[in-house]
Parts: C-alpha cells; structure tokens; sequence
C-alpha cells in the first residue's frame, strides 16, 4: 500500500505548496491564490457595483453599453478572457506583469457576473422604498446612495461570498499564463517528481476544498442570519 | 494605440478555418457526451440525497459539496494524469486506446457538472408540492416508483431552463480541456496563434462562436419559458 499513496511527496514539499519560495523569492502555491482572489474580489465588488447600477440606468445610452458589456463577458468562458487580457494590453500598453493580467482578467469577468447579484438585490428592495425616498424630496441618485443601496448591499452579502468562492477556484486557470499558484506549483512538482500524480492532484483538491467549503459554509450561515433578522 | 494590422481572411476560410471548424465540432462533442452523462448522474445524486437512509444522504452530499468546491481543472487534472492508480488496469487499457485526453476531460466535466445539476434537480423536486408524494405513496408506489413516475417527471419539466443553463456553461468549461491537449475551440485559437502571430483574429473568431452558442441557447430557454411554463420574464 505505501508503493500505491506516497504522502512523502507532499510533506516534502509542504511549505512550496503553501507559500512558493516565499521568504528568498516571489510568493506562490496557496499564499498566491488567496492574493489573487482576494485582490480580484475586492476590485471585482467595485467593478460589479458599478457596473450593476450602469446598467439600470435610466439612460439608454448609458444601460445598453453597459449590458452589452456585462452579456459579453457572461458568454464568454473564464479561459478565453484571460487569453485576450494577455494578448491585447501588452499589444496596447506594453509589458504587463502574469500577476497582474491575471487580476484584471479575474477582475472583468467576476464584474460581470456580480453586477447581475448587484441589479438583483436592487430589484429584491420594495419599490415603496424608492417611492417614500422620492417623496422627501431626494434625488434619484440620493435615493440609490443613502437608502436603497445600504440595504440591498446587505442582502447581497451572502452572494458575494459565493463569488469569492468562485474566484478561489477560477484562479487556478492562472496556470495557463504561467503564475505560480497551487495549480501551477502541483504541476510543477508532478513535472519534477513524475512518479506521484494522484497524490499530488488529489492534495491539492482537498486544499481547495479546505478553502472553498469553510466560505461556502460562512455564505450559508450568514444566509441565515441576515433573513432572520431582516431590516424590512 | 494598437498597433496591429488586421487579416480576417486568416479566420473566414482556408486551413485556419478548418483547425477553428474542428474545434468548434469537439467543443459541441465533448459537451454532448458530457451533458447527457453528467444528467444521468445528477439524477442519481439527486434522488440519494433526499432518500430515507442517513447514510446515502450523507454520501451524495459529500459528492456534492467535494466536487462543486474544488476547480475543474484541478479535477481534469487528477482525472488526467492521476486516476491510473485508482482506477482498474482494463479501464485504462481501454482509455488509452481510446484517446485518453477526451476521456478524461470528458469524465471531469461529466463528474463536475453532475453536482451541479443534482442541486438544480432537487430544488425542481422541492418544488413539487408534498401532496403529490403522498398521493403517490399511498396509492401503492414505492419511493422510487413515485419518484420515477410522478415527481421526476414534473419536475424535470420545470428544471429544464436551469439545465440548457448548465449545458451552456459545460460547453463554456470545456475550454478547459485544452489544458491536456484536447483539440477544442479554445485549443484551437490559441494553435492559430502560435502558427500565424495573428492572434486577435482567432480569439476574436472563438469569442463571436461561443457568443452566437450562447445567445441562441438563452433564446431557447427564454421561448422554453414563455411557451411551456408560461412565465413572463422580466429582463
């Protein structure tokens, strides 16, 4: 059995797998994940807010642009995006660091799908809301600002942690141009070590899964405490 | 700004259209292959994880929670490159004479998907009323029989749209494949790239086949909604 699941490969390779080369070199593995999921998430919650109230602008010249932009990326797979990014801004703007084509790629794709979580906790707010609003006497964008987007960025929440679980996983895409995240580094490793590919692959997984499922949990109860003691 | 000097011809006929044409026929295969699949194996986890048994519950839902949170290509991967140890050696015989690569990318999208239509289906199950059930159960069925002939077929009906999503989504992962060397779309695009430096052309002609395949599925499912289920979307 020892011959059939070598866990020595892992364990040799432990502090690669979660950080890189760390302390004498760039930060890789596990470590570079949550960077560039973080930082994707971060920008991507701007970029879809935006985003989301462009596109239910009263303005036509304003809405379609914006939503022809969003259903572009949404028909788009993640794969595609990337390649595009890499490509066409260093064509534009010059060379550009993998890291960062794969933050904005990561960026303009997650955008997309969180203006529609960002237009669907708009529409989830009563529209007596925006009447009372409009009735005192507040402007359109007053409105959106000071009483229906602090209320809907709250029901929201939950949707948005179920994005950053998605852009943990949308990361490991980050191998195909080369960043040294935790899909890259077990390839890597399964390119060194040749002999150990089941062990490899299926550690990685399980720290994905480590990952994933303790935010997908927080989603969830999070789902439950904002319904149960809901503002309106 | 941009630099560049356009060539449509490269992508609209000719051999680079041929190898787009080739890619785009795998994406749809290895979609067909993938979605029929993952369908009959969501209808399995489903029906395991609302069953009586504690145990089978838990089962499905440990498929379930494993497979939708961890990527997929970490999962092509593992199927890839990994699954020779675990699996039996007639198996890989067999999957090797076949083309591994389409195989395996085909098993870790089927496994992948099937999650999340497991979850698709029994949210359409759920919807059903209780009464149905019960109806069913005691006019003589068994679970399984009431399942098989009066719940699953209502609410597969119902889940449909939610399905053509997922089949759209499959055939947007499925670019994925590429990363063990199955000829698809993506694949494709990127091999035009590399032979003729015209790279803007063929992601541009990828992007317009995976936005048609969209827009025409999304069509599909809008009329699916208005005419079956009689429900007027807003948007």
């Amino acid at each position: 059995m020892e011959h059939l699941f070598n866990i020595s490969v892992i364990t040799d390779n432990f502090t690669y797998f979660m950080i890189g080369r760390f302390p004498h070199g760039p930060l890789g593995g596990v470590g570079l994940t949550l960077y560039l999921a973080v930082v994707s998430c971060i920008l991507s919650f701007f970029g879809g807010l935006i985003l989301g109230l462009l596109s239910v602008s009263r303005f036509p010249a304003v809405r379609y642009p914006a939503l022809a932009f969003i259903n572009l990326v949404r028909g788009m797979p993640l794969l595609m995006v990337i390649f595009w990014i890499y490509f066409l801004l260093p064509a534009m703007f010059g060379k550009i660091a993998e890291n960062n084509t794969v933050i904005i790629a990561l960026t303009l794709f997650t955008s997309a799908y969180m203006s529609r979580i960002v237009v669907a906790g708009i529409d989830g707010i009563p529209k007596g809301q925006t009447e009372a609003a409009t009735s005192t006497g507040l402007k359109s964008w007053q409105v959106m600002y000071y009483i229906i987007l602090p209320q809907a960025l709250r029901n929201m929440i939950p949707s948005f942690v179920n994005q950053f679980v998605s852009l943990i996983k949308d990361t490991s895409l980050a191998f195909i141009v080369g960043v040294s995240e935790l899909t890259h580094v077990g390839t890597q490793i399964n390119n060194r070590t040749m002999a150990f590919p089941t062990e490899i692959f299926a550690f990685i997984a399980i720290i994905y899964f480590i990952l994933c499922f303790a935010f997908t949990s927080l989603s969830r109860w999070l789902e439950q405490r904002l319904s149960w003691s809901k503002a309106i | 700004m941009l630099n560049y000097t356009f060539d449509w011809s490269i992508v609209t006929s000719g051999q680079y259209f041929d190898w787009l044409l080739s890619g785009l026929i795998t994406t749809l295969k290895l979609s067909a292959v993938s979605i029929v699949s993952a369908f009959m194996l969501g209808l399995l986890i489903a029906v395991m994880r609302m069953a009586h048994s504690k145990p089978v519950r838990w089962i499905a839902l440990a498929y379930l929670e494993f497979f939708r949170n961890t990527p997929l290509l970490v999962q092509i991967f593992f199927w890839y490159f990994g699954s020779y140890k675990i699996l039996p050696t007639f198996i890989n015989d067999w999957l090797n004479a076949t083309g591994f690569e389409f195989a395996a990318a085909a098993i870790a999208l089927t496994i992948y998907t099937s999650a999340f239509i497991a979850e698709d289906l029994r949210s359409g199950v759920l919807s059903i009323p209780k009464e149905q059930m019960e109806a069913a159960r005691s006019s003589g069925f068994s679970y399984l029989r009431s399942m098989q002939y009066i719940i699953l077929p209502q609410a597969v009906r119902i889940t449909i749209p939610p399905l053509v999503n997922q089949f759209l989504n499959l055939a947007k992962n499925s670019s994925l494949a590429m990363t063990i060397g199955v000829m698809e779309m993506t694949y494709q695009a990127r091999q035009v790239e590399s032979y003729t430096f015209k790279g803007f052309e063929a992601f541009t002609a990828a992007t317009v086949v995976y936005l048609v395949l969209s827009i025409v599925i999304t069509a599909l499912v809008n009329l699916y909604n208005e005419k079956v289920l009689n429900v007027h979307k807003a948007a």
